[in-house]
């Protein structure tokens, strides 16, 4: 984990944030879930700051973020890929698809590739079943994707 | 008070409304197993989880098994603890827990108290039936502790320790499923959190998940190397609970059997800390007494309450916790430090001796201990004042290494001139006790008077935290003692606020004092273990010649062929130290 400085204003944002929710433990989640939407992700020196607002451990607010999948430690990619893991698009390979992913950019799903081009997430359904198996890359959708066509799909970018 | 009345396994059981199954059955000697609950009053301690099932038992009406450590007794309530159903289910349970678990136990640091083997064995585990994949998890070492979290079964009794009784808050559960451990912030290393190393989360451990770092080995080394001579030093709360370790009663003294294999084992010579707790007290004391009459004199820079040093574990909480006041605590080391100080200076000039030519080891209740003498502030030019810290369980395994019949030994004496104690010294091993020493000679060097009784018995007790107030020939001064971080924290906050009023504070970070530190020989949460540890170490005190610190003719000795007074330019140098603000070494592992 490199350290990761927060500017001056941005803490402030943050610190608001707890306050609106009077710094209360029992607020927890949804604080974090402000803070992700503000920083992106959530890294270590987010969640130190929030474990003082709210006069928790940093254990425990890493406790929590480790245990939602929602909450990421790590920057989005500038190309966020989504991959749906939904029942339609599993039995029709997105699994296969995945692993594609995971090997030509060499990431790990929740990863984002050194260069902090492309990161790798899995999402529940997406409802566009039609098109199993469905792949977004930030705001573009691609459907009946298979193993073969991941190649062409990166190059795009 | 509602009663209710229920049967378990037949017999009849009336129990106030609120009882669990478990302790319901406890009191009418059914003896249901459990793993994850552990329970200790007095203490603040209470983890009942209801993770693990091993302590099911079958509710008549009821179609699920229910957990006896989280279930409340009702009124006519039909509980079995042993039918097939029930044996079966534990047993599903206990194999699944173990085929996640390295089969390690013979070589495992916990091996013979374990409450996992012990329950494996128990329920007559012979095989296991699942096999699946095991979880493997990052190990670690600090200078203190060691976690193996392969060996963790999640019961999560170290988060109670550490987050509710300790308020240190270092570890939580992270992560999910399969791959959940508990663990510090970001899954860093001890030795980077905030952790005191105050043991309690070892102390309570079920399994070997976390044990102390064992330096057994560097004691064989220093003791079979011929240009070493190898002082041993014990603390107060050792002789009260190394007897455990050879199947003797708790609250057993074997002060003399202690020396006696000390000796055997090969030390040069065998001192006790005790002298050191006395040294404390005159320092500590004279301090106090100037801070105090400054104080009375109208002088506003100087701050009151003092509060005791003595435990490093509380040390580092308040580096870490209040570090804006790093100003308040006494200036005054640890005794274990001066020990290592006065040992490495005055006694290795008596025997001639250059400070490295000498090892100094410790056998201590104490974890924190193991980290105090690996600070910079206590080494000369690389040579630690304390060379080696090991735990009352270290010391009674170099014992068993050595082949020495412990129970069969006759009691020997401490040598001189580091081993003479008076029974204040001795008392530096319970909660109030560093107080109660502090009071005795405190008051006879402020009064000049004749302290008649010097049992005081309003700084005695168990409860968390006590208040009391002592007559200092017409002054009344008030006295906090706290123990358990949790309740130091309380009392600390109270005097951040200016809430307080207390003239001096005892804290040690342990509950109950290092009666109860985390290398003592494990209880198991058994609260009546501590107290019979507590009713020792007055017993020890009693049984002195001399109860008062300054009346220790060795450290009137060392004061004239050495020190001059307390507070001396010297003292300051060996005995007196400073803290550090540790609010910013939160670190972030790259
Ligand atoms: S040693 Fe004490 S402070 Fe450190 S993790 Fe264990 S319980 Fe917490
Ligand atoms: S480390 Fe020990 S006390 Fe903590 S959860 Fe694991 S087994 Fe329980
Ligand atoms: S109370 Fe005693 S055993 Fe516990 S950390 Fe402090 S000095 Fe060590
Ligand atoms: S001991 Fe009851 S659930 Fe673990």
């Amino acid at each position: 984990m490199a350290k990761v400085k927060i500017p001056d204003n941005k803490v402030q944002e943050l610190k608001d944030i707890c306050k609106s929710f009077n710094n209360d433990p029992g607020e927890l989640i949804n604080v974090l879930h402000q803070a992700q939407q503000l920083f992106g992700y959530l890294p270590a020196e987010v969640q130190e700051i929030v474990a003082d607002e709210m006069n928790v451990s940093v254990a425990h607010v890493y406790g929590v973020v480790t245990f939602y999948s929602f909450f990421s430690m790590l920057p989005k990619g500038k190309h966020p890929i989504s991959i749906c893991m939904g029942t339609a698009c599993y039995v029709r390979g997105a699994e296969k698809v995945l692993d594609e992913f995971k090997r030509r950019l060499d990431v790990k799903v929740g990863e984002t590739t050194p260069d902090g081009k492309f990161s790798l997430s899995c999402l529940r359904c997406v409802g566009a079943c039609g098109l199993a198996p469905v792949v977004t890359i930030g705001e573009r959708v691609y459907g009946r994707v298979s193993p073969d066509d991941v190649k062409k799909i990166l190059d795009e970018y | 008070m509602n009663l209710v009345k229920l049967t378990i396994d037949n017999k009849p059981v009336v129990v106030e409304q609120g009882t669990t199954i478990l302790e319901a059955a406890k009191s009418i000697g059914i003896k249901i197993p459990s793993l994850c609950y552990m329970k200790m009053d007095d203490m603040n301690f209470e983890n009942k989880p209801g993770g693990c099932r091993v302590c099911v038992v079958e509710v008549e009406g009821r179609r699920n098994l229910a957990p006896a450590c989280k279930t409340e007794c009702l009124e006519g309530m039909v509980v079995k603890t042993h039918t097939v159903r029930v044996i079966n289910a534990r047993r599903t349970v206990m194999e699944l827990i173990l085929s996640d678990h390295p089969a390690e136990c013979l070589t495992c640091a916990k091996s013979g108290e374990c409450e996992l083997q012990d329950l494996a064995q128990n329920l007559g585990i012979r095989e296991i039936h699942y096999t699946g994949e095991q979880s493997h998890y990052k190990g670690d070492r600090s200078p203190a502790i060691i976690r193996e979290m392969d060996k963790c079964i999640m019961c999560r009794r170290c988060e109670t320790a550490c987050n509710e009784v300790q308020t240190v808050g270092v570890l939580s559960a992270v992560n999910r499923g399969f791959e959940s451990v508990v663990a510090p912030a970001f899954e860093m290393d001890l030795d980077h959190s905030v952790c005191t190393y105050c043991g309690q989360c070892v102390a309570v451990c079920p399994t070997g998940a976390l044990t102390e770092r064992d330096y057994t080995w560097k004691v064989i080394e220093a003791l079979v190397d011929p240009n070493k001579t190898v002082v041993v030093q014990t603390a107060p709360a050792v002789r009260a609970a190394l007897g455990e370790s050879f199947g003797m009663e708790p609250g057993t003294l074997v002060t003399g059997k202690m020396v006696a294999a000390l000796r055997k084992l090969g030390f040069d010579y065998v001192f006790d800390t005790d002298f050191a707790a006395d040294l404390t007290i005159m320092e500590e004391g004279t301090e106090f007494l100037d801070r105090l009459t400054r104080h009375l004199n109208g002088d506003k820079s100087v701050k009151l309450p003092i509060l005791t040093s003595c435990c490093p574990g509380w040390v580092k909480f308040f580096e870490h916790q209040f570090p804006e006041m790093i100003d308040i605590p006494s200036t005054a080391k640890s005794p274990q430090q001066m020990f290592g100080a006065i040992a490495k200076s005055y006694f290795a000039k008596k025997l001639d001796k250059k400070r490295e030519d000498l090892v100094v080891v410790s056998v201590m209740p104490c974890l924190a201990k193991k980290y105090e003498c690996t600070r910079e502030e206590f080494s000369v030019n690389g040579d630690a004042d304390v060379n080696v810290s090991v735990t009352t369980r270290e010391l009674a395994q170099l014992i068993r290494n050595a082949n020495i019949d412990f129970a069969s030994l006759t009691d020997e004496e401490f040598d001189q001139p580091l081993g003479e104690s008076t029974g204040a010294g001795v008392i530096f091993g319970t909660t109030g006790g560093v107080i109660e020493a502090a009071v005795r000679s405190a008051y006879e060097l402020h009064t000049g008077k004749h302290l008649e009784k010097v049992e005081f018995n309003e700084l005695r007790g168990m409860e968390g935290s006590r208040k009391a107030t002592v007559d200092f020939d017409g002054m009344k001064l008030n006295i906090g003692i706290a123990h358990g971080l949790g309740n130091a924290r309380k009392l600390l906050e109270d005097v951040k606020s200016g809430k307080s009023d207390f003239h001096a504070i005892e804290i040690m970070a342990c509950p109950g004092g290092c009666i109860g530190g985390g290398g003592q020989p494990y209880h198991h949460g058994n609260v009546d273990i501590l107290k019979k540890r507590q009713r020792a170490i007055y017993e020890e005190d009693a049984g002195k010649p001399i109860r008062k610190s300054h009346e220790n003719p060795f450290i009137q000795e060392l004061y004239k062929e050495f020190l001059g007074k307390p507070l001396s330019d010297l003292s300051h140098e060996l005995l007196h130290t400073h803290y550090f603000d540790r609010k910013k070494k939160v670190e972030i592992e790259e």
